[in-house]
């Protein structure tokens, strides 16, 4: 390693590389498993377990997280690991590439001083969708669009086309 | 391979590229929807055309079972219904789900801010689901769940069709990074 690269981040990756290595390891988890890459069917199963912790009569008679909590390990499941990986995946990547830095980000364009707002909102908004179409942009958009499935094709259009639309609402500061 | 090392391992590869590529960054992620960095579907139309491709080849080599994949059921009104929650949430939040977790181990706390809103939503989710419970199987398309059932054609010509839609973001994205700011580099604070 240079003392270029210690110094400032690497660049990231081209996209075209990127994209057809993110390809591989999309194509490597059907081949394995069946199934696609996920996100939210793990942080589902983490507000199961948290609930089970901390208000387990209220989570136990719960229509949707209580069939999660029957047998007392919401947590026990191929997306859990798989959601771990990313995070080991990303912090390895981040750290050799000089990445890390501990801040908050997007307050340029995502609502300046009140960038804790906005992300706390995104997140709101994103985790209700996630379980109305059983779905994010990982499970339902890129693992069900390669399946030419017409949900994940549903999802991407009109997730690109509010995004597109909602953009236009944040503010940016100059 | 059991399934804790896959999960691993496969997890961590896509936690891996997708740092790589720059998605734990909410500033170039969010560039996609003001046009100016084309990333987010550059990256996302090559993969799924690879899968896609590569899932033919492999069905068509007796090495994957088409019959054994999973594909998500058409109910289309709460896939669409969905992706606009999760479409905003990405405008106004700066992440989608899985990029928040890669933006959280790059030291970013709005990412962990967003983690814990998605959390929130969940909880939001399931406190009235009895009430909302008819949107997660609105607009149920009863005979097809996949394009070329829908259809009537072969997956090879919807496969062909998306490498030309591929190659159209590319060349689209690509112009219209130019006439803007174009992408953020992993330099700019």
């Amino acid at each position: 390693m240079n003392k270029q690269t210690q110094d400032k981040p690497a660049p990231y990756w081209n996209p075209l590389i990127a994209g057809i290595l993110l390809g591989i390891v999309l194509l490597s988890t059907f081949v394995v498993t069946g199934h696609g890459l996920g996100a939210t069917g793990f942080t589902t199963r983490l507000t199961a377990w948290f609930g089970m912790h901390l208000l387990p009569v209220a989570t136990n008679a719960n229509e949707y997280l209580g069939g999660m909590v029957e047998e007392g390990k919401p947590l026990d499941a191929w997306i859990t690991w798989q959601v771990v990986g990313v995070a080991f995946g990303a912090l390895v990547s981040a750290f050799l590439a000089g990445r890390i830095a501990i801040k908050l980000d997007g307050k340029k364009f995502l609502g300046g001083s009140k960038r804790p707002v906005t992300a706390l909102f995104g997140g709101i908004l994103a985790g209700f969708g996630a379980r109305i179409a059983a779905g994010c942009t990982s499970g339902l958009g890129l693992s069900g669009a390669a399946v030419l499935s017409l949900a994940g094709f549903t999802f991407l259009g009109t997730f690109f086309a509010v995004g597109l639309v909602a953009s236009r609402f944040m503010k940016e500061e100059k | 391979m059991g399934a804790i090392l896959s999960g691993l391992l496969l997890g961590g590869a896509f936690g891996f590229v997708l740092e790589r590529a720059g998605f734990g960054n909410p500033n170039k992620l969010t560039g996609q929807f003001r046009l100016t960095d084309w990333s987010v579907f550059k990256v996302m139309f090559t993969a799924i055309v690879f899968a896609a491709v590569g899932l033919l080849i492999l069905e068509q080599l007796g090495i994957v079972d088409s019959g054994s994949l999973f594909i998500p059921p058409s109910f289309l009104g709460a896939a669409a219904l969905g992706g606009a929650l999760v479409g905003a949430g990405f405008a106004i939040g700066g992440y989608c789900p899985g990029t928040s977790v890669v933006g959280l181990m790059s030291g970013r706390m709005d990412a962990g801010i967003f983690l814990i809103g998605l959390l929130i939503g969940t909880i939001m989710f399931a406190g009235i689901y009895p009430s909302i419970e008819s949107l997660t199987t609105l607009g149920e398309i009863a005979n097809a769940d996949s394009l070329p059932e829908l259809l009537s054609v072969s997956s090879l010509s919807i496969d062909v069709a998306m490498v030309i839609a591929a190659v159209g973001v590319f060349a689209l994205g690509s112009w219209m990074e130019k006439k803007s700011r174009g992408p953020v580099s992993s330099q700019e604070i």
